[in-house]
């Protein structure tokens, strides 16, 4: 049993996996607040599986690049659940699954780009395949530096239209879809390091 | 003894730059593993918010770990996690929350979202045994003045009763501000305790915050330490102007005498006020050799008599924490929910996140 969340964008994301298909899905009620619903979703997904803590065998994990705060949110838990069940991390670059989902959905047929919200006016941004493999290391930029006329996926298209025109597939992470590429061995398998792709000392002149 | 007389409780602590996991069984402190991103924050003279979530992610399970392996205990057999849900950074917070509400949810144990503050005062039972009610805490720290008449230190029925707090900066807030001033490294209590001890506390005449007759009248119980702050900083420009050097020593203990006296004055007026015989004196600032002495002093001859816990139990810690937590499971309070959020300016009269 595979337990996936994702806390990289505003909403909070959680699934379960048995091997076979997913079986619980659960989504925040309102934006932000990650500290107040991960748990109790997780804790949800857990109730309408039927299933409990020990039950499960790996944590699948969003590392990122998102908002600092909700993002630690995601991987304390991991790491902690991870820590006292003794089961493995996977931690995932939550451009991927939002990747992932849109070849999976047919909402992109060749290369494409995802772009997050990486709030300050600046977008996350990774490169990808036809199959959504990923082809670089995300950057954080301004649109405008990291404009595309091509496809891209994610909730950066939609808050920069003139930097990203061609919107396509989901806006945020689902982890239904990290789940599933866990399980697939579709993504590239990452410890649990945050992917902060700032460093502090900006934030803190920024304050 | 049963579980509920004895409980077996983690706790957690978030609030600034401390990374603090404690585990106790009842009184009895078992570990006290604490992880600093102190030297980090140095160079910027101050607790970056930032840089200290980043650590307290870094920290968080090894230290859990550490607290563990010297606990000598398992984690299956906690009976309750506790964990500071405020006041403090709320970035910082939310680590530790959200570490809790893990182990909770996947020990399937109860949670307890507790007052920072009241941990400082609870932490006491580790060292001198269940706390006398009523007491009078005095808590000083590097984010916290108050003055606090504690009759349940669980919250219940109003258990915390805010008497007096800083109108503007912390005490230990003065500290660090005094001690940058005369070149000290942060955070500057323990470097201005140790300057002092050379110098002489009658050298320099540095004010008393709020202690005039008129301000006594609207702030008997209140402090304030910006005055203080900048009477130092005068004092020591007027030095370097004309030339002459400046008596490191002397002025740290001037400064530190000021916001001593006025601390225990305050705290035995307050407990004299309140018909109170117990002055319990918690927060980093309570590990200042001056503070201890002078209270020690001036309260027995009052009849009045003072618990400070050791040093190390002074300054933010997950032992306090699980104290608190300790206290809520024995005394039956109903668990926080697992919704329980982060609050940074959590008030002092709330102890038990509901
Ligand atoms: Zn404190």
């Amino acid at each position: 049993m595979l337990l996936a969340f994702d806390t990289a964008s505003s909403t909070v994301t959680v699934a379960l996996h048995d091997g076979t298909e997913v079986v619980a899905v659960a989504t925040s009620a309102q934006g932000m607040k990650h500290g107040e619903q991960l748990a109790p979703l997780i804790e949800q997904v857990l109730a309408e599986a039927g299933a409990q803590p020990g039950d499960l065998t790996g944590i699948a994990v969003g590392v990122g690049p998102g908002p600092f705060t909700g993002l630690r949110v995601g991987l304390v838990t991991a790491r902690t659940m991870a820590h006292v069940l003794a089961v493995p991390v996977h931690g995932v670059c939550s451009l991927d699954a939002l990747a992932l989902e849109a070849v999976e959905t047919g909402a992109v047929a060749g290369p494409f780009v995802v772009a997050s919200d990486a709030r300050r006016k600046e977008v996350y941004l990774a490169s990808y395949d036809a199959r959504g493999v990923r082809l670089d290391e995300p950057v954080v930029d301004k649109p405008a530096v990291l404009a595309t006329s091509g496809p891209v996926v994610g909730e950066g298209a939609r808050l920069y239209p003139e930097a990203f025109p061609d919107a396509r597939g989901p806006e945020r992470p689902d982890a239904a879809w990290l789940a599933r590429g866990v399980v697939a061995g579709r993504f590239t398998i990452l410890g649990s390091e945050p992917l902060y792709l700032r460093r502090p000392d900006a934030v803190a002149s920024v304050r | 003894m049963t579980t509920r007389d004895e409980p077996l409780v983690l706790g957690i602590e978030t609030s600034c730059d401390e990374t603090g996991v404690g585990i106790v069984r009842g009184h009895t402190l078992l570990a006290d593993a604490v992880a600093s991103s102190v030297e980090e924050h140095a160079r910027f003279g101050g607790v970056v918010p930032e840089v200290a979530s980043r650590a307290h992610l870094e920290a968080m399970v090894p230290t859990i770990q550490r607290a563990c392996d010297t606990a000598g205990v398992a984690l299956a057999d906690v009976d309750a996690i506790a964990v500071t849900h405020g006041p403090g950074l709320a970035g910082a917070l939310l680590v530790g929350v959200a570490a809790a509400k893990a182990l909770a949810l996947s020990l399937g144990k109860p949670i307890y979202g507790v007052n920072h503050l009241a941990a400082h005062v609870a932490v006491d039972q580790l060292e001198h045994g269940p706390l006398p009610e009523p007491c009078l805490a005095l808590l000083v720290s590097g984010g916290h003045s108050s003055l606090l008449k504690v009759t349940d230190i669980t919250g219940a029925d109003g258990g915390i009763d805010p008497m007096g707090a800083t109108i503007d900066d912390a005490a230990g807030e003065a500290f660090d501000k005094v001690a940058r001033l005369l070149g000290l490294p942060f955070p500057g209590g323990p470097h201005i305790d140790k300057a002092a001890r050379e110098g002489n506390q009658v050298a320099i005449d540095f004010p008393r915050g709020l202690s005039t007759r008129r301000d006594l009248e609207r702030h008997r119980f209140d402090f304030s330490f910006s005055g203080l702050k900048t009477a130092v900083a005068r004092w020591v420009e007027a030095r370097e102007r004309s030339g002459e050097p400046v008596p490191v020593a002397d002025v740290a203990a001037s400064f530190q005498e000021a916001v001593c006296d006025v601390l225990v004055r305050k705290a035995l007026d307050a407990a004299g006020s309140a018909g109170i015989e117990d002055l319990m004196i918690g927060g980093g600032v309570a590990a200042n050799s001056r503070l201890r002495a002078l209270a020690e002093e001036r309260a027995s001859r009052l009849g009045i008599r003072v618990r400070v816990p050791r040093p190390g139990l002074c300054t933010d810690n997950g032992a306090m924490v699980a104290a608190l937590g300790s206290t809520m499971v024995a005394r039956g309070r109903t668990p926080s929910p697992l919704d329980l959020p982060a609050d940074s300016s959590l008030p002092v009269t709330e102890v038990l996140a509901g």
